[in-house]
Formats: structure tokens, sequence, C-alpha cells
């Protein structure tokens, strides 16, 4: 029988532990138990059988670290091949009369994804796809992923089973005691992702017994809409006269395993410490149980690495500040690939309470591929709120989705037919929300029964691609009043009908309503009302906007969508405080400023700075509060660090209130100026090196001296190194290692830029330089510290324009 | 022998801010700074966890060799600190990858932050550790040498390899390691402690690193 056939009418049993069942076979530590399938055959077949002797309709083949990281190919294949042989041997020797099938078992590849570890998502997808190409080729019924403690490299495993067979795939997680996996998602956010890809089961296995897991199991019955696996440990591991004895035996598993089958877990199993006899009790004990149906409950959700965020009652928020339209900074930004400045504007925007973030870095100049796949996982690195993808840009798109760590919400597709081809299939591929936009091949219709009707033919094509009304928000599109004055009518009543007689969610880009009128604030806020009462699900709007955030915690108060009120009263707090102008008393003057700034900046006042910047400029020109006000106050810090009596926090501190005034500077020039003189810096770690923190201080302190500093990151390749050095004709370039492990790839570095760059000097750093390595390498200068760093470039750059 | 392999969950040890200032490498701190590490302290205590696990593996010690059964490792000064031990405990340890989010979250925000983070990550892993090897005391009853890991002095980061394939902290504990012998999580520790009593090397003088910022007498 088919295993998915099999699985929608039965409660299915999968097999029990492995590993431990081999230790006592002989399995010795630091020993692959991959390896056994080749060495111990019949060891394997016999553990199999056993498990389907029990019970078991499914055994996972014994290839939990079989990958190309651990083995060179030919011998991947020898063990994968002889794994599925072993478990079929073990189908034809079982006499049980049961259905029995066997699943390409696959585990964590044992590394950690970037940017928290070293692999690459795609190197991790061709990992996978290496070993579920192999199962294919010898024959299996069904993929299992399982013990993945990571979501982005569950997401790798899966896209790779997906991008490889048409096998079911299931996968099941390992969550700790905190009911979370080790890099922070929840079973909502894995139900989000998991779900969204496609997955025909989904689940928990291993690090507990099911006594602990019981509550993600119920949070995972709560929100899944496919059948849910539960494999846990035989409860927890302890010592007993010098064995591994696991704390629950098997009638207590079962019995336990059992309640959460009453509740609606489809597919069981054990894992680490369970043995035949367990599942041969939980057969027994559950045989007479009638599988729970598996209901649908049709949620509305988008999900980031840690957490899903659920369209209901309560409105949305979704930031658009990340997007050039109408942004002088942000284009500039994007155009200098300034990633810092992008990302600080999706960590703000979280601070003002939004849920999602819009992702839009569309320039006609730019390479919008690139730059987008890039933006998304930089913002994945600073900011765990869901992103909305938005481009028009099919390839750009499609990479974004690709690498997104999570279920995206995608903006947008619309009723043409070119637009539904084409996005449709890569929500149907990667899971997303979709935003459609009610408007086809004859624009956008004036009235609200011609959007509706676009909104009904673009639910019909997705059904026919396989998605699901839930998995599809309307976007009945905002336009300006100044150009029709009943315009908004025909949004709010698309939008009423929309929600009211489709039963779909709803979204809207707020601010296009007062496009071409003053004070747009005032228009937006009172339009975001009306939009809510209509039935907006969520908008994209301006957090930084007081007048927004005060309707969106009103109308939660009053709609009853805020317990006790209390989300108003501590928004209210902040309601009150009006500009900088009033903070800072008005009648000072000049003077009495810049001492004010100097002081703000020796005792590292960030908001303080940037506030008395803005008044400054007002009448002094940016020069000089540069010259006479930023860099004394930074000479002092700087001498006080050199003498010791400043000590590195403060230093930083002090430099990051110096940033911050600069950056107030930069803002009111910006392409205003432009230095002549070359003084661009390039910055990286070298190879194999994925400390940073050293490279960023003395980076942070040579932009504070104002130099053009051009940060390529971590374990950067020589060969990278150069080419930038060559593209901006850079005097210097400053490289970082910390590890004695990654010298020689300092050395390499030098040793090219040498013969490819010879104008550029090279300076060195981090913990485990000294001088007299340096000069082995051929560094032009070591440098103990930031400090020092500084005053190396600012001689350079002197003895390069005298 | 076969080596059993478990695994614990500790409760958060409490935090000693005065370890935290040392590794931010600040002498002289003030009330700003003091501000500083407090708010970085409540933006992160409820994020991270404390799991160890851990082996006890036989010891046998020829010529500077450490003869673990499964594996050996060639360190003169492993060697004296396991000295006079038959049984040794192989551990590994760490807090998690959410000191690593933040670490890199503020290396793009705010180097400051960015800085105390990486201190206030020393400082408990090395509480987790202390937490682990006080059970280990209880439950040998014993006093423990200083523990000894990969890195330091002439037991080379290679050896982690050997490290990992016993313990396989990957899916005990999260913890992974790179080809250039780099853990991930960053704030993670393996170690070896010998079970023979006080035979310590002291931490400072023993040690070959001469400029080091920390280095007492």
């Amino acid at each position: 029988m088919d295993f998915r056939k099999y699985l929608k009418n039965n409660i299915v049993y999968l097999d029990g532990g492995m590993g431990t069942l081999l230790q006592d076979k002989g399995l010795k530590p630091g020993e692959h138990p991959e390896c056994w399938n080749l060495l111990h055959p019949e060891v394997i077949t016999n553990i199999h059988k056993a498990y389907f002797d029990a019970g078991s309709n499914v055994v996972c083949t014994n290839t939990f670290g079989a990958n190309c990281i651990k083995f060179d190919d030919d011998k991947l294949e020898l063990i994968i091949k002889s794994a599925i042989t072993n478990a079929k041997t073990a189908r034809e020797q079982s006499v049980i009369k049961n259905e029995k099938f066997i699943a390409l078992d696959i585990g964590p590849s044992g590394k950690l994804l970037k940017p928290l570890g070293d692999l690459d998502f795609e190197d991790a997808v061709n990992v996978f796809a290496k070993t579920v190409k192999l199962g294919v080729k010898y024959g299996v019924d069904l993929i299992i992923i399982e013990t993945m403690n990571d979501s982005y490299e569950t997401k790798a495993a899966l896209l790779a089973a997906k991008e490889n067979c048409d096998l079911p795939i299931i996968v099941s997680n390992a969550y700790g005691e905190d009911g979370k996996l080790m890099t922070g998602a929840t079973p909502d956010a894995m139900v989000a992702m998991l779900e969204g890809m496609g997955v025909d089961a989904l689940g928990a296995n291993c690090s507990l017994g099911p006594h602990q897991l019981r509550s993600v199991i119920e949070q995972l019955l709560k929100k899944a809409s496919v059948p849910v696996i539960l494999k846990p440990n035989a409860g927890l591991p302890k010592s007993e006269n010098g064995k591994t004895v696991f704390d629950i035996d098997a009638d207590e598993f079962s019995a336990e395993v059992t309640n959460l089958v009453k509740k609606g877990v489809r597919v069981i199993g054990g894992c680490c410490g369970t043995t035949p006899e367990y599942i041969k009790s939980l057969f027994s004990r559950t045989s007479s149980c009638k599988p729970v149906n598996v209901v649908p409950k049709n949620l509305t959700v988008v999900s980031s690495y840690t957490h899903a965020v659920e369209f209901g009652e309560k409105p949305i928020l979704i930031g658009e500040r990340i997007n050039p339209t109408g942004k002088k900074l942000f284009k500039q930004a994007l155009i200098d690939n300034d990633m810092d400045y992008i990302l600080a504007e999706g960590v703000n925007q979280q601070e003002k309470g939004v849920h999602i973030l819009d992702v839009n870095v569309g320039l006609p100049d730019i390479d919008e591929v690139s730059m987008l796949k890039h933006t998304v996982c930089e913002l994945q690195s600073v900011v765990d709120l869901p992103l909305q993808i938005d481009t028009s840009n099919i390839v750009a798109m499609e990479q974004a989705l690709r690498r997104y760590n999570g279920k995206a919400m995608i903006n947008s597709v619309n009723g043409k037919k070119e637009s539904l081809e084409t996005v449709l299939p890569l929500v149907k591929k990667y899971g997303g929300l979709i935003v459609a936009l009610t408007l086809d091949e004859n624009g956008i219709p004036d009235t609200a029964e011609g959007r509706v009707k676009i909104a009904e033919n673009i639910l019909k094509v997705a059904s026919e691609y396989g998605i699901e009304k839930k998995d599809i928000i309307f976007d009945s599109l905002a336009m300006t009043i100044s150009a029709s004055n009943k315009s908004a009518l025909s949004t709010l009543s698309s939008l009423r009908t929309i929600k009211k007689q489709l039963g779909c969610h709803t979204s809207l880009g707020i601010s296009n309503v007062s496009f071409g009128l003053p004070n747009r604030d005032a228009i937006n806020s009172t339009f975001f009302a009306l939009a809510l009462e209509n039935g907006l699900s969520s908008a994209i709007m301006n957090p930084y906007s007081a007048d927004m955030m005060k309707t969106y915690y009103t109308y939660n108060a009053l709609k009853g969508l805020d317990e006790n009120c209390s989300e108003y009263i501590s928004a209210a707090e902040h309601f009150s405080v009006t500009t900088v102008h009033d903070t800072i008393c008005p009648q000072k003057n000049a003077e009495e400023y810049s001492s004010a700034l100097q002081n703000a900046v020796i005792k590292g006042f960030k908001e303080k700075s940037a506030e008395i910047t803005k008044e400054l400029i007002l009448k002094t020109p940016p020069l000089d509060i540069i010259n006479n006000e930023i860099i004394p106050a930074l000479n002092i810090v700087g001498n006080g660090y050199e003498n010791k009596t400043v000590y590195l926090p403060q230093l930083l501190m002090s430099a990051e209130a110096a940033k911050s005034a600069f950056e107030v500077i930069k803002a009111s020039m910006s392409g205003k100026e432009k230095t002549v003189t070359n003084n661009t810096i390039v910055i990286a770690t070298v190879r194999g090196d994925i400390h940073d923190i050293g490279k960023n201080i003395v980076k942070l302190l040579l932009e504070n001296y104002g130099f053009y500093v051009v940060d390529l990151g971590k374990d950067v390749p020589a060969e990278e190194i150069v080419e930038k050095v060559i593209e901006l004709h850079a005097p210097l370039a400053a490289l970082s290692a910390l590890m004695t492990t990654t010298v020689p790839a300092m050395e390499e570095t030098i040793k090219l830029l040498k013969e490819k760059a010879q104008w550029c000097k090279i300076v060195v750093g981090g913990a485990v330089l000294t001088q007299e390595y340096a000069d082995k390498i051929g560094a032009d200068k070591y440098a103990k510290d930031a400090m020092e760093s500084v005053r190396y470039a600012q001689l350079i750059m002197l003895n390069k324009t005298n | 022998m076969k080596s059993i392999i478990l695994s614990k969950t500790y409760p958060p040890p409490p935090f000693c801010e005065k370890e935290i200032l040392r590794y931010a490498n600040c002498k002289n701190e003030n009330e700003n700074i003091r501000a500083l590490v407090n708010k970085c302290i409540n933006e992160i205590k409820n994020k991270l966890t404390y799991r160890v696990c851990y082996c006890e593996l036989p010891i046998k010690i020829t010529d500077n060799i450490c003869d673990f059964e499964t594996f050996s490792v060639k360190s003169e000064k492993l060697a004296f600190n396991l000295k006079g031990a038959e049984k040794t405990i192989l551990f590994a340890a760490t807090i998690g990858t959410e000191i690593d989010r933040i670490i890199i979250k503020y290396g793009r925000l705010s180097p400051v932050k960015s800085l105390i983070f990486h201190a206030i990550g020393t400082e408990r892993i090395e509480a987790l550790c202390d937490a682990f090897c006080a059970d280990i005391e209880k439950e040998y009853h014993i006093q423990l040498a200083q523990r000894f890991s990969p890195g330091y002095s002439d037991l080379p980061l290679s050896d982690q390899k050997n490290i990992f394939a016993v313990l396989e902290p990957e899916k005990r504990i999260g913890l992974t390691l790179n080809d250039s012998f780099v853990m991930s999580p960053s704030k993670s520790v393996t170690a070896f402690i010998g079970l023979n009593g006080k035979q310590n090397l002291n931490k400072c003088s023993d040690c070959n690193k001469l400029d080091c910022t920390f280095r007492g007498v």
C-alpha cells in the first residue's frame, strides 16, 4: 500500500532506538554506527526485524549520520545501499502480517549553518540531496528527517528531499526542556514552516521522554493540519552501576504515549533507550485505539526562525521602512551596500512594535537578486521578526524565499495571468503567505464588485496550484484621495466584502491614500482606523508615525483586543513625548552646545550626542563640528585609553556616541560633499576565522576618525580581499585573526596583496599576533589595539597626501 | 570499558558582575558601564540554556601520551595535569546559540554591547563549568584539579576532533565543530578533568602566554 494512503486512516508505528542497541552489541564510542551496515549487516537486519516483529510499520534505515561530510562519495553509496538492503531483508524475514515500509533516515549534518556556524545553506541542501538521491536509487518508501534541532537545517534537508523525489516526507524535530529547538524555534514556528513546504507529517523525537515532550506535542496538535509524530526517548538517561539506564520502562513509556495518541498523535515510535519491547508494549496498548481524525486548522500564519505570527482579530503591523521609495538616505545606503543602515531600520522598527518587516530593495541600478537575498540573510541575523519579501522580480523572489528561515509573507501576486503563473509555483514550493493585489490585465477596477471578482479568480487559480485560501491575503489597493475623492470608499467597501463573503484576511499599504496631500499622517491614521473597522487584518505602515501607532493601540483597546488596556497604557507613556527641540533648553547658545557635545561624546551618551548635533548643525558648518568638537573629544578618550585611564568599554561607548553625531552630520550633508582624497581602508577577518569583535572595534574607531572603511566581514578568502583592494585602490588593508591556526591564512593574504597590490600597506592585529609574528608574515605594521590602528592609518594617509 | 555519556541541564548560575567587567577588559568601571552591563544581562538572561554532556574515561599515561583507550593525545602539560589519575571526566558544555545571535546583532549595531555580551557569554560558560565541576566533586568526593581544554598550553586544538567523536555533543547538547576546530555556539567549553585529587597546574605561572592581560603572578 502507498504510505500516504495508509497514514490517512491508521495509527502508524515507527521503530525504536538503534544506537543504544548497537552499543550493547559492541559499538565503540567514536565509531560510526552507519559503518555497521557493511561490517555487521546481520546485526542491523536482526534489529530491523525485531522492530517489524514487534509491530512497527516503518523501520528507519541505519543512516542517521550518512552524509558526504562524514563519508566520501563511494563509501556513502555503499553505506546507504547496504542499509536499505538490510532493511529490505528484515522486511522479507518478518512474518508478522502488517503493512511494512522502509524510511530513509536523515539526521542532522553535525554542522551549524551560517550565520551561527560555518555551513552555507546551499551547501547543506547539497549534502542532504546526495543522501536523498542514493535513498531513491536503492528504493525506499518514504523519507524521515529526524532529530533536527535547528529550523534552518530542517529546511535545507526538506528542500533537498522535495527537489529530488516525490516520496512522502515526514519531519521530526528535537525540542529541549524549554519547548523550543536549540536555535530557538517554537512548535508553532515549525508547524508554519513545515506545513507551508508540504510535509506529510511532523512532530517531535529524541532529547526527552514522553512526559517532558507532552506540552510540545499538545501544541503541535493544536496547530498542525497534518498528522503529528511522537518518537520520544525512554525518559531521561542516568548512570547506574556503570551503565546508562533510561528512567522509564516499556510499560510506563507506552502508557504515556497512549495518552497522547488518544489526544490525536498519529505516528508513534521510540528513540534513544527504547527497544523492540517498548514498541511491542506500545502496539498492544494502542491497537484498540481508534485513530483521531486530523482536522484542518485553517490558520493564516507566517513565521521566523523563532516564532509564528498568526492573523486573527488583532491587527498585524507590517513595517514599511525597508524600502527605497522616496527615501534618499535609504537609496544611498543601497548603492553603497551599507548593510548596517538597513539593519538598523529593521531593529528600530521592531522596537517600535511591528510584527512583520516588509523588505523591498529594488532600485534600477542595483542587482536586486543578490541584494534581496543578502538583505534577507543579514536581517535574519539581527531581527527575529517574520519578513515580507517585497519584489516584482521573480528571480529575486525565489532566491530570497529559498534562503528564508521560516514561512515568509510574499508581496505580491495579482490577477494577471503571467503573475499567477510565475508566483504561485514559488508559493507552493517554498511555502508562504501570499499578498494578492486585486488588479489584472485591465488595471484596477473602480468598483468594489470588480475587485472582489478578481479576488475570486485568484482564489480559483491558486487552488488549482494546491494553495489554500488561508495562505492568500488580499490587498484591495489603497489609492490617493487627492486624485479621486471616492477612491478610499471603494477600497474600504472591497475590503469588507473580501473579509465577509470570501472569508479571507486582508492587507493594505496605508500611506498611498494620502499621496499629494499635506500632513499625511492625519489622513493615514484616520484611514487606518476606518480600514480596521471594515475588516483590515494587517497594514503595511510607518511605525515611526506617532499618529499611526496611536490608532493601533486605541483601536485594540476600544475593540476589547487589549486585556486591561495594558498595551495601551504602556504605549501611552510615550505618546506625550514631543520633539527633540523641547528636551534641550532652547536659549542655549552655540558655544554651550559645543562643549556639551564634547562632554556627551566623552561620557559616551549616544542619544544625547545626536540630539546636540541636530541643534548645533543649524548654526555651525559640519566640518567645524567634526574638527572642533568630535575629534578633540575622541582624542581625549583615545589618549586616555593609551594611558590606561580609560578602558575598552568606555572607549567604545564614546566611539558610538561620536558615530551617532556623525550620522546626523552625514544626513544633513548627504550627496553634497565627497572627499577628494582616497582614504579607503579595506578590513576583514581572514579565512578560517570567525571571530570579528576586534575587527568591528577597529572599524568603528577608524570610521570615527573619518576613514572610509569597507568591511568584508569574517572568514574572508585572500582573493576577495585583494580584489576589493584593487577595485577601490585602497591605500590600506587591515587584517584580523584570533587563532594561531588562521595565521597562515593571514600570511597567504599578505603575500597575495604584496604581489597584486604593491601600493597597499597592511596592518594586522588580533589576539594571537605579536610584533615577531607580524614581521614573519610580512605585514607593514602590527597594531596592538584599535587606537594604534587609527594612528597608523593617519600616518599612511598623511604620507600619501604629502 | 564502555563509556556512558550523560547529559545535564543546569539552572542559571548567579551572574558575577566583577567577572564580566574583567572579561570586558574594564578595570575602572563607572556607573555608566555598570548600567550597560545590567541592561545587557537583562536582555539575555532568559534566552540562555546551560547544557553539559560528559563521560568517564580510563587513562594511562606513558611518556607524555595520555591514552584514553578510544583515543590518545600527546601533551606534556595534560599528562602532568592528569598524573596519578586512573579515570578522567571528559565533558562538553555550552550556553546555546542565543548569545551568538545577540553578539552578531550588536556586532552590526553597537560594538560596545557586542563586547559586553562577549564578556557575559564568557562569564556564563565559565560559571556553568564551575557548577558542573562542583557537582563532580560532590559525586566523587574529591577536590578537582584545574580543568584542561584543547588550546591550553601544548594541547592542540585539533584534539577537539577526538573529543567530539566520543561525546557526540552535536546531538546531545547542540554543540558543533567546524573545519578549523572552532566550536559553535562559540560560548562553549570542552575539557578533561583528572579524578586524581588536586594535582594542580598554576593557572598563570605555568602558562606560556606571557603577554596575557589576565595574567596574575
